[in-house]
């Protein structure tokens, strides 16, 4: 297959990337290795859009963070992706940390980020009933948001395809070669033939580099554990609420997710692997122990599941963006750790103008339309809308997962989206189907069924999130 | 608005039970909802026999228990939705629901039975560290994936926890041709009948270890093994303890908990032990005119249990609808020294007729007595053989006994060794 340009990589960054580049009158292929988009960090992060104080001023953390929150809003709506204006509070539990409150709020202050300020306790008590004794003062930054990573990454996918854009999943880029003009990249869905490539495959990002030669992006695996808790504690805290940073990130936070759940995490320890998420005993109980000095309301008693990802470090610990000295048709889109996902439609944004200058100006497409309609939400409805909805189709009647109240309708569509679910995660990542307490144990079986209905496959061939996660083998005795 | 007299939420063996008794009583215009295609409830998935010997002396599967009830109800004129989910139910017992062919329904009730059954404990609440791969899940999910769909979940398989379940399923799978490799159990006992360690572990030489839970989960995109662990008293993992098992499926099996969310959201109060809602002797709750029955009140080890404690509710239910309720006075009853629970939480010094308190302990114990006692005056005191959290006991309060108190006593069940 032919196009005029290759994204390695479909989370946060590549999907951006790609909705961005589908204005264009040009053919661009969407390369992910796994069965789904969103399978790497972005599915496993904090989820925060941070106001942008954190970075080093001058930086590119520092610069598309910023710009990342001015686009993020826009981005969110025309994708129908909640998108909540909570505010952040980083919390000083002494004196000590006190002054580093001030160290990042001047740093703040020269990165542009608005409305900072420094509130002392009894604000801060306000503001947060539930925070811990210990705390003396935070920094508030009224700008800070929370987005769903996954929902904003797959949004993304549909939109571009629907512009055009092709989604290629199972594709794995092993190896590129560039003759006459065009890189030829060896995948394990077949060779993709493309004018430019974008590499934006996060923790592989360095690897995909040095296939063309460019040894410059070092990466380090930087694993952090979570913990996410029930919705009945959702409202334990209102604003995201960080510890004094380390050199080892932002620390670990409390902070209530768009769909109301509560947050925890990270831990962050650097490891050899790039695959492994798996979670760590130690990590687990470190964040823990950590969040329970902001909140100490926190229990475990509440968790519905921990999960961990790994972030991609850069040893130059800033973004590495583009043309590579090795090709400059081969973009770096590399090194994308927090604020990355804050920064994600600002490096969308300066992919799209590198693309124009390598180019010398791309043709906008007619009919490209940047907004995804809202899909169904059975949850959100009043019980008129509800009626009215399942007059017109009957499985929006069925309630298919009972913990989230999800309806089989929404399952369907989810199936059938452009760039749709393929498997049991992609399912629950597009619907909450099996996000609630009882994590799938009564829906799971009903989405295979419903997924091996729509695929037309047998039961044991649906996978819980593709390659050899299947769910079940043979049939009994 | 449809108008009924009853509500019933749920129509597994609790439901059905609650309806059934309260016909019999009476009660005209009776709907049960239940959201699964048939009636049954969990007993559907339960193939396996040991059920009705105490309510029918006779041993049976689970749909075959069921299907008793369900040829009962068919000769009723109860009406029944299935497929059928409740939404909610409003301040003025209102209950909305939905299915696929008549859509949003709602429903004017005098009185509710809530018997919504429990849900099992999901591996996220275990909080064990590891890879999330394929090949985790409760076993209650697994005995679906075999006994309903047909489908093997596994072949090599490591069972954490010894609910009843557990056991179940360590022998079904085997029966089916899996290794069950063990059955890890965090505390020092099991949490199943033993009738089940015998028929379901022991006579297929699958090994139970006790104090021992597993630590890690290995595996990128299917499990490919465990690290199990001994744990201390504090139930905490020894280090150098560790022992890894190659296993294609996990099967947890680590508590059941009843599903009230929808009593919360109506305003019920629930026993922080149980989960369930605190209820009077007729199985009523706080909101007057909702009751509560089977697995959604407290967690039962056997369905004939349920069933009794259903028409309890069902006949409660009768009297509110025909305003016959007692007035009476409610005293509170309190499990204290290795009694974790008592359900009713609340019993009517009034009453005229024998009622049995239902009661767990928190340990094992062996020779010891059960003793019930109010306002310093030892009532009964019996020595059992065994006691185990397992297995779910009950005392008996004579009309004679009640007589004695007035509204300020409080009725004590502890056991003492």
């Amino acid at each position: 297959m032919k196009y005029d340009v290759a994204v390695i990589g479909a989370g946060v960054v590549g999907s951006l990337i790609t909705r961005e580049l589908s204005k264009y009158d040009i053919k661009i292929a969407l390369l992910e290795r796994c069965n789904d988009c969103a399978m790497g960090a972005t599915k496993a992060n904090s989820a925060i859009v941070h106001a942008g104080f954190d970075a080093k001023p001058g930086t590119l953390k520092a610069k598309l963070n910023v710009r990342g929150v001015e686009l993020m809003k826009k981005v969110c709506k025309e994708l129908s992706v909640p998108y909540k204006n909570n505010g952040a509070l980083v919390v000083a539990f002494s004196e000590e940390e006190k002054d580093s409150l001030n160290h990042l709020l001047e740093r703040g202050i020269e990165n542009g980020v608005p409305d900072l300020r420094i509130v002392e306790r009894e604000e801060l008590v306000k503001m947060e009933p539930n925070i811990g004794d210990t705390a003396v003062a935070a920094l508030y930054a009224p700008t800070s948001s929370i987005v769903c990573p996954y929902e904003l990454t797959i949004a993304g996918v549909e939109n571009a395809v629907t512009n055009g854009a092709e989604f290629i999943r199972n594709c794995e880029v092993r190896g590129i070669r560039y003759e006459n003009d065009e890189f030829i990249l060896d995948t394990t869905a077949g060779d993709i033939t493309a004018k430019y490539v974008i590499n934006a495959a996060g923790v592989h990002s360095g690897e995909i580099a040095q296939l063309i030669g460019d040894n410059s992006i070092e990466i380090i695996v930087r694993h952090g554990d979570y913990y996410l808790l029930d919705k009945s504690q959702g409202t334990l805290a209102s604003n995201t609420i960080f510890q004094c940073p380390s050199k080892m990130g932002k620390g670990v936070l409390v902070s209530p997710t768009v769909d109301g759940n509560l947050i925890v995490g990270p831990s962050a320890t650097d490891i050899d692997g790039s695959d492994d998420v798996s979670t760590t005993a130690e990590g687990l109980s470190g964040i823990y122990t950590a969040a329970t000095k902001s909140i100490p309301a926190v229990s475990l008693r509440n968790a519905i599941t921990s999960f961990s990802g790994n972030r991609a470090h850069p040893v130059t610990d800033d973004f590495i963006i583009g043309s590579s000295a090795a090709n400059k048709k081969f973009i770096n889109a590399a090194g994308i750790e927090s604020p990355g996902l804050s920064s994600a439609p600002a490096i969308a944004e300066m992919v799209d103008g590198i693309m124009n200058e390598l180019t010398g100006g791309l043709v906008k497409k007619e009919g490209f339309d940047p907004v995804r309609p809202e899909p169904v939400r059975f949850r959100h409805l009043n019980t008129e809308e509800r009626a009215k909805l399942i007059e017109k189709n009957k499985a929006y009647g069925r309630i298919v997962c009972r913990c989230e109240t999800i309806t089989e309708g929404e399952i369907l569509d989810a199936i059938h989206a452009p760039a749709g679910a393929r498997d049991v995660d992609g399912v629950k990542r597009r619907t909450r189907a099996g996000m609630g307490r009882c994590q799938g144990g009564f829906c799971g079986s009903k989405v295979v069924e419903i997924l091996a209905r729509e695929l037309g496959v047998p039961m044991n061939e649906i996978t819980k999130f593709g390659g050899k996660s299947k769910i079940m083998y043979d049939r009994t005795k | 608005m449809l108008n009924y007299d009853l509500v019933v939420v749920g129509g597994g063996p609790a439901g059905m039970a609650a309806a059934l008794a309260a016909k019999a009583e009476g009660v005209e215009k009776i709907v049960i909802l239940e959201r699964a295609e048939t009636l049954g409830g969990i007993l559907e998935q339960c193939i396996h026999t040991g059920f009705g010997l105490h309510y029918f002396g006779e041993e049976l599967s689970g749909p075959e228990y069921a299907g008793r009830f369900i040829e009962q109800v068919e000769k009723t004129d109860i009406d029944v939705f299935t497929d059928t989910m409740v939404l909610n139910i409003s301040e003025n017992n209102v209950v909305t629901a939905v299915n696929n062919s008549e859509g949003l329904m709602q429903f004017q009730a005098i009185a509710v039975v809530l018997a919504m059954g429990c849900r099992e404990r999901p591996r996220g609440a275990l909080s064990i560290a590891g890879s999330r791969p394929a090949g985790i899940m409760t076993a209650g999910t697994a005995q679906k994936y075999v006994n309903i769909d047909g489908y093997m979940p596994g072949k090599k398989v490591v069972i954490l926890g010894s609910g009843d379940i557990g056991l179940i399923m360590a022998r079904r799978m085997t029966l089916e041709g899996a290794e069950v490799k063990v059955v890890c159990e965090l505390m020092p006992y099991s949490g199943g009948l033993t009738r089940n360690i015998v028929q379901c572990l022991d006579d297929f030489g699958i090994p139970l270890r006790l104090s021992c839970t597993v630590v890690k989960t290995h595996g990128k995109e299917r499990l490919e093994g465990v690290t199990i662990a001994k744990v201390d008293e504090r139930l905490q993992p020894i280090p150098g303890t560790e022992e890894y098992i190659e296993c294609d499926t996990l099967l947890l099996s680590v508590g059941l908990i009843p599903e009230n969310e929808l009593s919360k959201d109506v305003g019920v109060e629930l026993d922080r032990v149980t989960s369930g809602p605190v209820v009077d002797e007729y199985r009523e709750t706080v909101r007057p005119g909702i009751f509560a029955c089977g697995n959604v009140l407290q967690v039962h080890d056997l369905v004939d249990y349920v069933t009794e404690e259903s028409q309890i509710a069902g006949k409660g239910a009768a009297d509110y609808i025909f305003g016959k309720k007692k007035g009476g006075a409610f005293i509170n009853t309190k499990g204290i020294d290795g009694v974790r629970y008592i359900v009713p939480q609340r019993v009517n010094i009034e009453g005229e007729e024998n009622l049995k308190l239902y009661f767990r302990v928190g340990q094992v114990y062996k020779g010891a007595k059960v003793v019930v006692e109010c306002d310093g005056e030892i009532l009964s005191s019996r020595k059992k053989v065994k006691l185990a959290p397992g297995e779910m006991e009950n005392v008996v309060i004579t009309p004679e006994m009640l007589k004695k108190m007035n509204k300020n006593s409080e009725i004590i069940v502890r056991v003492e060794e």
